[in-house]
């Protein structure tokens, strides 16, 4: 009866929403999207007032944002404030996993099989490769896709791997949560920086640099690897918080 | 055609909310909930044949067609929040379990009479 019933409301509810969207002006239909139409033409043309200039890469200098990768340059830049909150709210929900999970004395959770010595030795091998693609993928956030909480997830399944692997893996939990504090206080830092020294909170006050150069982009990489290494050491932590249990 | 792709995995979600009493269950479905949406917003913004929005040295000027950037940042926010409430919902059900030996809501009220 209640399958019954819930099948019937889902099924009104997707045909209201397919209908109210069906003809609908503003709804344009897949595939027909026009960005030039849009407000995210001032975003590609780096001009939030509505402004026409081209811009080239490897070429353009001093824009109002600098990254080629223009995700990047509305998630680290335009929209940096709303990046704060959202590091916030993974910042609250691993310290919630820290509070309903944590314990005084914690061991390694078991697992049912003990590991040989290739598989250990292995995955410390793979452990060094998908590390260092995670550094690479936040460093250049601003050049191609990725960026701080891609790179900093990888970093963090790399440690998940170690764990799997290897039954008495432990990582060190306390300078996960140093790291993770300093970043995260880095990053109001910078922004406060931008606010007393210059014109509003997390303003770009370094120089924006030739678009397209690893070196451009003025704080965006900054704030990148900052994000990066708190993304990375909050999931780590959670992930240690998954994989212990009360005991000596 | 993908945008009703995107709403029948929302209300795949939906429904799976609805029936299941299981925790882990009710995860999930939030889960695909949101999967749906994320596929849903970022649909909105496609253009057939457009570029990822990407300066390179291929696509090197602003007058490219490119896909609507915007909705992939509003979806890289809306995916690291599913993230965080993933977790603590997973928290939580770790707990529910150790206590009542459990996953299911129905049962764990029996348990209590």
């Amino acid at each position: 009866m209640k399958q019954i019933l819930s099948l019937m409301l889902v099924t009104v509810l997707g045909l209201l929403i397919i209908v109210s969207l069906d003809g609908n002006p503003l709804y344009v239909d897949y595939g027909d999207a026009q960005a030039a139409n849009r407000i995210s033409t001032r975003f590609i043309r780096r001009d939030v007032n509505g402004g026409n200039q081209a811009v080239w890469f490897g070429v353009s200098e001093d824009l109002e944002s600098g990254p080629a990768n223009i995700v990047t340059a509305i998630v680290a830049d335009y929209r940096s404030f709303d990046t704060l909150g959202e590091v916030t709210v993974l910042f609250v929900s691993s310290l919630g996993v820290a509070l309903l999970l944590g314990t005084l004395t914690t061991k390694r959770m078991e697992l049912e099989f003990h590991p040989n010595f290739m598989l250990r030795v292995g995955s410390r091998a793979l452990f060094g490769i998908i590390l260092m693609t995670g550094v690479y993928i936040i460093l250049h956030g601003h050049l191609t896709p990725g960026g701080g909480f891609p790179g900093g997830t990888m970093i963090a399944s790399s440690i998940l791997l170690l764990y799997l692997s290897d039954d008495q893996f432990r990582t060190k939990v306390k300078s996960f949560k140093v790291l993770e504090s300093i970043a995260g206080s880095l990053y109001v830092v910078l922004g406060l920086v931008g606010l007393f020294a210059f014109d509003y909170f997390l303003v770009n006050f370094l120089d924006n640099g030739v678009l397209g150069e690893l070196f451009s982009a003025g704080i965006i990489p900054i704030v990148y690897v900052l994000i990066g290494l708190k993304v990375g050491s909050e999931i780590s932590g959670i992930i240690d918080h998954f994989l212990t249990e009360e005991g000596a | 055609m993908l945008q009703y792709a995107a709403i029948a995995l929302m209300m795949i979600g939906l429904y799976g909310l609805l029936i299941n009493r299981n925790v882990i269950k009710i995860i999930l479905s939030l889960n695909v909930l949101e999967i749906g949406l994320n596929i849903f917003i970022i649909s909105v913004g496609f253009k057939t044949g457009g570029i990822a929005p990407i300066l390179t040295s291929q696509y090197d000027n602003s007058a490219v067609a490119f896909v609507d950037p915007l909705p992939q940042a509003l979806v890289l926010t809306a995916i690291v929040i599913g993230v965080g409430t993933t977790a603590l919902g997973l928290a939580l059900a770790k707990n529910i379990y150790a206590k009542y030996g459990t996953f299911d809501l129905d049962e764990i009220k029996e348990g209590q009479v």
